[in-house]
């Protein structure tokens, strides 16, 4: 196949042998369901061994910027091999036309990998399973896998290069964050470090098990890292392990003094009440973020919660239930599986006043600790209800310092 | 003991190992697993896993 300079996109080098040839996907605002205001980009990586490997590709829209990028370096028909890490459609989309266009040799993946791309593609294209701990030959060097099963799909895994110490870590270690600029290094860090946490929340929050279990596991594999090269957001070079550091704390979710307070409002009740609960918060010590859901993305709540210590959530009753988006933010976390959060809930009301008691029981399923008892107020609040409202803050305030104490 | 594998995962259930996150002693058969057991690494239910042919 002959190489294809068109559009003139080019690669970008980051160790002797290994190259960036992925895709920035400068327009994503919507990477399924969590709202990705900075764009991202699909890491696909080149490293120029025996034989010419591509580790991971980019979704289907993007396969000629990533061809382009590679034609920029080598024929792309050169390359033998093709490693994929994880078979989501971001990193895999482009892979069944690479496949049918280069003819490598060989396409690697986990066990549980092989099977997923099977079901993902229904293709007759071989494919070889490595197991963890396997090594693949490239020539000179080498490559060493690692299966990081549920983070964040069973057939997630690590691919380690050898003499360079990269490691091609997949979904872990990355962000949603489209840049010209490729490494950690040259982005501001308030950016990284929002973008970083905001990604652990909405993709890794639900497997913190697990990743304490492989930032306990890391060291011991003997893997000397120098750059951690992610699928999403740039690459970690200064410090790599920095990133895993910054897991191990997400990970912990640690009781904090931050207190997260969602809410949603018909004609404005709830919001009064929102009001006087986060003023109560902050009365008693604690640290007060109040997200109106009409502005909020679930997948922001969700980042804040990360770092905080509770959740208060407020709506009205529409109809015997919960409000729209209050339903919708609640199902989101639930899956997402916070872990150690207290909690309360409140509500205004026409008349049956259900809502209340539907979040309280979403609150407790997700095993949040309920630190006050709820507060109903019918159609307006006074200043009695919003006192109690206050009150309501306060409690989960003196139970957020004892615990954060600990 | 049949070890029994999660059809979601992978994740494999030794019996000789149990699963000590979950309570479940050494030497506890698949059978016994209490029903609202889940995969310790996937989070899906019993009725998920299947045996494993040695």
């Amino acid at each position: 196949m002959e190489a294809e300079p068109k559009a003139g996109f080019r690669a970008l080098k980051i160790t002797d042998r290994v190259y960036w040839v992925g895709a920035i996907d400068w327009g994503l605002r919507d990477f399924h369901g969590y709202l990705t205001k900075r764009g991202t980009t699909y890491n696909a990586f080149l490293v120029l061994a025996e034989p010419i490997t591509l580790v991971d590709t980019v979704k289907a829209a993007h396969v000629d910027e990533m061809m382009a990028r590679i034609a920029s370096v080598i024929d792309p028909s050169q390359i033998k091999c093709i490693v994929s890490n994880h078979a989501e459609m971001d990193h895999t989309g482009a892979l069944p036309q690479v496949v049918a266009r280069l003819r490598p040799e060989m396409v690697v993946a986990s066990t549980m990998g092989a099977k997923a791309l099977q079901q993902h593609f229904h293709w007759h294209q071989p494919v070889r399973a490595v197991k963890d701990g396997e090594r693949l030959s490239l020539g000179d060097t080498g490559l060493r896998f690692v299966e990081t099963r549920m983070l964040h799909w069973p057939d997630s895994m690590f691919a380690f290069l050898e003499d360079e110490g990269v490691l091609f870590s997949n979904d872990a270690f990355g962000m949603h964050l489209a840049s010209s600029e490729r490494f950690v290094d040259e982005i501001e860090p308030g950016v990284i470090r929002e973008e970083a946490a905001t990604y652990y929340a909405n993709i890794l929050m639900p497997f913190s098990g697990l990743v304490t279990k492989l930032v306990e596991r890391l060291p011991g594999l003997g893997l000397d890292v120098r750059l951690i090269a992610p699928d999403h957001g740039p690459l970690w070079r200064h410090e790599p392990l920095q990133v895993v550091q910054w897991y191990a704390q997400w990970a912990a979710q640690p009781f904090t003094r931050k207190a997260v307070v969602a809410y949603d409002t018909m004609w404005q009740s709830t919001e009064k009440m929102a009001r006087a609960v986060a003023d109560g918060l902050q009365g008693g010590g604690a640290r007060a973020v109040v997200m109106p859901l009409a502005g909020s993305h679930r997948s922001n709540v969700a980042a804040e919660l990360l770092e905080a210590g509770a959740l208060l959530v407020g709506s009205p009753t529409m109809n015997g239930e919960v409000y729209p988006r209050m339903a919708d933010l609640l199902t989101y976390l639930r899956g997402l599986k916070p872990r150690n959060l207290i909690g309360a809930a409140f509500g205004s009301y026409g008349w049956g006043g259900e809502a209340v008691r539907h979040l309280q029981q979403i609150l407790e399923e997700m095993k949040v600790e309920i630190a006050a008892e709820a507060v109903r107020v019918q159609y307006v609040p006074d200043d009695e209800a919003l006192a109690r409202c206050r009150e309501l803050g306060g409690r989960v305030a003196a139970r957020l310092q004892e615990l954060a104490a600990r | 003991m049949q070890k029994y594998e999660c059809e979601a995962c992978g994740y494999i259930y030794d019996p000789a190992k149990g699963d000590e996150d979950a309570g479940i002693a050494p030497g506890t058969p698949f059978e016994d697993l209490p029903d609202d057991w889940v995969c310790p690494l996937c989070g899906v239910g019993k009725d998920m896993f299947s045996p494993v042919k040695e």
